[in-house]
């Protein structure tokens, strides 16, 4: 002990509250199995084939781009992981298997990688992903891909509760009993993951609260029923979108006013594509849309500061 | 003001909560405060406070009484110090301090007889307030929650700033720490005489006292000796509540404009220890020569020691069973802000809180990203985004920094950087632009 010699001799902080992101990626993924198992009580097994193709070649794509641009290996983050799952949660259960693989690519390499890695994407990757592939092979990625039998509804249903207003009850919806992609029809198992998510401060209610509540009372005033507000809330991807896509750290507001906006954008957008566009969807077009505006929200949500003097005019 | 915040506890915005986890206050808040022996030879440093050097008043070979002057203060923000021992100047030779700066010492040998220097004397009771100050700045006092910023001064505001309030800095935040909470519970009313004095001093009417929830002991005893002079209110465990800004929002309401003092909004706010300094060195005429700190961490057993200034922080630790193998950090202060030392020879100082030991095995990684979580922005006390600051800090937009991110709002607290996940040095890189916006400024 004399002769102490210090290898450590750092500036302050010297404590930590101790979470990681390869923690809170940990913690996300646990939000987002009951979905998954969901998907798989309600769709079969090829459900879990999709998932684990997306995961895998998410977690690869990660790996080989890092090898070849000869940067540090960033796969122990779990973000890929968590990129993966969420890219097979947006997919019907009927696409073909190489579907997952070119999505990974396109989320990882295209939308995450080459603009400088997690947290430096400005656009949700699997959500962008999706957008492409459904562009791409629309055929696979809608109308017929969604004729698919569904454990819990007499033979095979055809139409999405988007596409046939009013064909499924609203607990039916909730529990997951309608086509769908493979993570967005467990509307209570994504509910239990988001929860938890907001339990442990991962993520913040404001966004997710926000837009389903701003989407509910959108329809309910253009429908004039509140069980239209309910229906709109309850199908379609707007519970995984507000929980898990629209809260994505990277493409989110920072501000907790700027949260609130990113909420109520998110679920006013959903609101008028599902009303005036062509397409039956929009939520996760609403949340790329509001991805772009992120920076701009962020700089005027600053929060204010103590002391802070008002300017004169 | 907190009138209706009587009895609730109160706080301030944002914040984080160290003493939940690792860091929770340990077993030394329940061990009454021991004394370790006066060193052989004790190293008065000539800078122990925020401000300019000293100037040394003795050579080498002179003999000094215990308490007397050494160093005198070199301007007006500097402040004396004193012979912590009586002796024999050895010589003035450089010690490396907290925070690793050189600086002259003052190398004393202690003969054992601790013979006060005569010319000490308290003063008379009905003194004035120019008298009281002058005893102040006489004994060197300074803000011993760690700032070191000299107490004369803060308690001489200039005339356009009336101050209205005194408060009394009880929130002891740091977590491990435990030293002012010794420091109310003992000495209790040498605390509330040292506030009573300030308040004189400043010509403040009102006196008010916060203390952390998880101290109700501290609170009770100074609320005893309080009598029905000041108030004490209840202020959340939560760091950075010790922060005046902080505890000056939380107990009064009133903020602290940007870029100000708080003498700013009416108040001055002097920490425990340095309440009871004053008040010794008023009653007593005794000079800043010693204080109360927290050793804890990696030792035998952690606890509260009253030290000589100069005593080698070793001795401190040696005190409290040794340090434990493997230990490779040692921490002058909290954990929070503390800084580290680079051996166990450094000195005591006026500015040491706590000597705490680490063993840190973690192993150096690369920076990675910032995931944009938020958590920082959700964390600062301040309103700022460590995030941004970090990311324009770290391209050399120091300008941009100051000018349209609040960079000089920082108060340097680190909650940023001990909630990140990512374990970015977000305050780390802020510190070491304001740094650089100071160096620039003073060319």
């Amino acid at each position: 002990m004399e002769e102490m010699a210090l290898k450590r001799a750092s500036s302050s902080p010297h404590i930590h509250a101790g979470r990681t992101v390869q923690g809170v990626m940990l913690e996300v993924i646990v939000a987002l199995a009951p979905a998954g198992v969901f998907g798989v009580y309600t769709f079969g097994w090829r459900a879990l084939l999709i998932i684990a193709v997306s995961v895998l070649s998410a977690v690869f794509w990660e790996w080989l781009y890092e090898r070849m641009a000869k940067k540090p290996c960033t796969v122990g983050d779990l973000s890929a992981v968590v990129t993966g799952i969420l890219l097979a949660y947006n997919l019907p259960v009927t696409v073909p298997l190489w579907m997952p693989v070119i999505g990974a690519l396109l989320a990882i390499v295209l939308v995450k990688m080459i603009f400088g890695g997690l947290g430096a994407n400005f656009v949700n990757p699997a959500l962008t992903a999706r957008a492409i592939l459904m562009t791409s092979w629309v055929g696979y990625m809608s109308g017929s891909a969604y004729q698919m039998s569904v454990r819990g509804v007499d033979a095979i249903s055809g139409a999405t509760p988007l596409a046939s207003q009013g064909g499924y009850e609203l607990w039916q919806l909730f529990v997951g009993q309608c086509p769908g992609c493979i993570g967005e029809v467990g509307r209570v198992a994504i509910l239990v993951g988001g929860l938890y998510l907001i339990v442990r401060g991962i993520i913040s209610w404001r966004v997710p609260a926000l837009m389903l509540l701003t989407l509910f009372v959108c329809t309910w005033l253009a429908e004039g029923s509140a069980h239209a507000g309910l229906y709109a809330i309850l199908s379609g991807g707007v519970f995984l979108a507000a929980f898990f896509m629209a809260t994505d750290y990277a493409t989110s507001p920072v501000t907790p006013v700027g949260k609130c906006i990113m909420g109520v954008g998110c679920g006013l957008i959903t609101f008028v594509i599902r009303r005036f566009s062509s397409m039956p969807e929009g939520a996760s077009y609403a949340v790329l849309i509001m991805n772009l505006t992120v920076p701009l929200i962020d700089r005027y949500t600053r929060p204010r500061v103590y002391g802070e003097v008002k300017k004169r005019a | 003001m907190g009138e209706s915040a009587l009895g609730k506890t109160l706080t301030f915005r944002r914040g984080v909560h160290p003493h939940e986890g690792v860091g929770e206050k340990r077993a030394t808040g329940a061990k009454p405060i021991e004394a370790v022996p006066a060193p052989a030879l004790a190293a008065i440093p000539l800078l122990q406070h925020a401000g300019a050097p000293c100037k040394p008043l003795v050579k080498p070979g002179e003999r000094v009484y215990l308490g007397q002057k050494i160093g005198a203060p070199d301007g007006f923000v500097s402040a004396a110090v004193h012979a912590s021992v009586s002796g024999r100047v050895k010589g003035i030779q450089p010690r490396i301090i907290a925070g690793g700066r050189r600086v002259a010492a003052v190398i004393l040998e202690n003969d054992g007889l601790d013979e006060w220097d005569p010319s000490l004397a308290p003063l008379a009771d009905d003194a004035g307030a120019e008298k009281l100050l002058e005893a102040v700045r006489e004994a060197g006092i300074v803000g011993l929650g760690g700032a070191t910023f000299p107490t004369h001064v803060k308690l001489s505001p200039p005339k356009d700033k009336p101050i209205d309030m005194v408060i009394l800095n009880g929130a002891e935040c740091e977590p491990f720490l435990s030293a002012d909470h010794r420091v109310m519970l003992e000495e209790a009313d040498a605390v509330l005489d040292g506030l009573r004095l300030a308040a004189r001093i400043v010509g403040a009417q009102t006196l008010l006292i916060g203390v952390e929830d998880n101290k109700p002991d501290a609170a009770r005893s100074l609320q005893t000796a309080a009598g029905a002079d000041a108030r004490v209110l209840s202020v959340r465990a939560k760091y950075p509540q010790g922060s005046e800004k902080q505890l000056i929002q939380a107990l009064t309401g009133r903020r602290v404009p940007s870029g100000g003092l708080p003498m700013d909004a009416g108040c001055v706010v002097i920490n425990a220890s340095t309440a009871a300094a004053i008040s010794r060195a008023v009653r007593k005429g005794r000079p800043l020569i010693e204080r109360v700190l927290t050793v804890d961490g990696e030792v035998g057993e952690g606890k509260n020691l009253r030290v000589r200034l100069g005593t080698e922080i070793g001795e401190a630790v040696a005190c409290c069973g040794g340090a434990k193998e493997g230990v490779n950090k040692i921490v002058l202060g909290g954990p929070m802000m503390g800084q580290c030392a680079y051996d166990l020879h450094t000195p005591v100082t006026k500015g040491v809180s706590g000597i705490l030991l680490f063993k840190d095995d973690a192993p150096e990684k690369p920076l990675g990203n910032c995931v944009r979580c938020g958590g920082c922005v959700n964390v600062c006390p301040v309103g700022l985004m460590p995030l941004t600051l970090y990311a324009l800090a770290r391209k050399g937009f120091y300008d941009r920094a100051r000018d349209a991110q609040h960079l000089m709002d920082c108060i340097e607290c680190g909650a940023c950087a001990y909630q990140c996940p990512a374990r970015l040095p977000l305050v780390q890189y802020i510190r070491a632009a304001k740094g650089a916006l100071r160096r620039a400024q003073a060319r």
